[in-house]
């Protein structure tokens, strides 16, 4: 099982962040070695349209679960059909380290 | 070009197509279209008794455009009263959002695709959960 935590930065000591189309950084988790690896946000600074980047993006890692902070209508609907379990944390003061610790 | 209207989240539609007002003489009068995301509105702070802030943040619109469309609300329900006009439910600019669940015990809220079967929270692994709309 592979998941994907919107990141603001590049390590596992950074801070979650509550967009996801507007993610800095995606940490994609492999549940079974517990690896991370961390996959820069190329569409961050799009004018529209990012969730639905971001969640293509998604789809080729192949991810089946998404933590962030919100998703918007158009992600939502992408990650449906995918069949992709979107879990919103409504809290900031976490580091993808203590997101990872809570969901083993 | 006006900026483009944000949609409103609403977790449960209305029960209803309309209400009509009876015992009253009038002729039929034009009804009064209260729109799902009014409807919403009025269940959040006055069911639910939600704040604003809280309210708006449910619905992903900002805590201003909320009270908007609660006073909105609020005046086409009065209008429907005070003039025996019938109110009819309509759907306006609302996204209807009926997969989320939510975890008792963290708070998080998560939805499940139609692969899993299992309803445990994907955070705490807590077997606590409801669907949003039913709470």
């Amino acid at each position: 099982m592979k998941t994907i935590i919107s990141s603001t930065g590049n390590d596992i000591k950074s801070q979650f962040d509550l967009r996801f189309g507007r993610a800095g950084w995606f940490c994609l988790l492999d549940e079974e070695t517990g690896k991370t690896r961390f996959i820069k946000n190329a569409h961050q600074d799009e004018p529209h349209g990012a969730g639905t980047r971001a969640s293509e993006t998604v789809i080729e890692l192949g991810a089946t679960k998404i933590i962030s902070g919100d998703f918007g209508p158009k992600a939502k609907e992408l990650l449906d059909k995918f069949n992709i379990q979107m879990v919103i944390i409504p809290d900031d003061s976490h580091t993808i380290a203590d997101i990872i610790h809570k969901i083993k | 070009m006006p900026r483009r209207k944000r949609m409103r989240k609403v977790v449960a539609p209305p029960g209803f197509k309309g209400y009509r007002p009876y015992g009253n003489r009038v002729r039929r009068k034009k009804q009064v279209d209260l729109l799902y995301e009014e409807y919403e509105a009025i269940k959040l702070t006055d069911y639910d008794l939600m704040n604003h802030q809280e309210a708006s943040e449910l619905m992903g619109v900002s805590r201003a455009t909320f009270a908007r469309v609660y006073e909105s609300a609020r005046r086409k329900i009065a209008s429907a009263l005070v003039e025996t006009r019938e109110i009819r439910s309509v759907f306006g600019n609302a996204w209807l959002d009926k997969s989320w669940y939510v975890c008792n015990a963290c708070h998080s809220r998560f939805t499940i695709p139609a692969t899993l079967i299992h309803q445990t929270c994907p955070i705490c692994k807590s077997k606590q959960t409801n669907l949003i709309s039913d709470t």
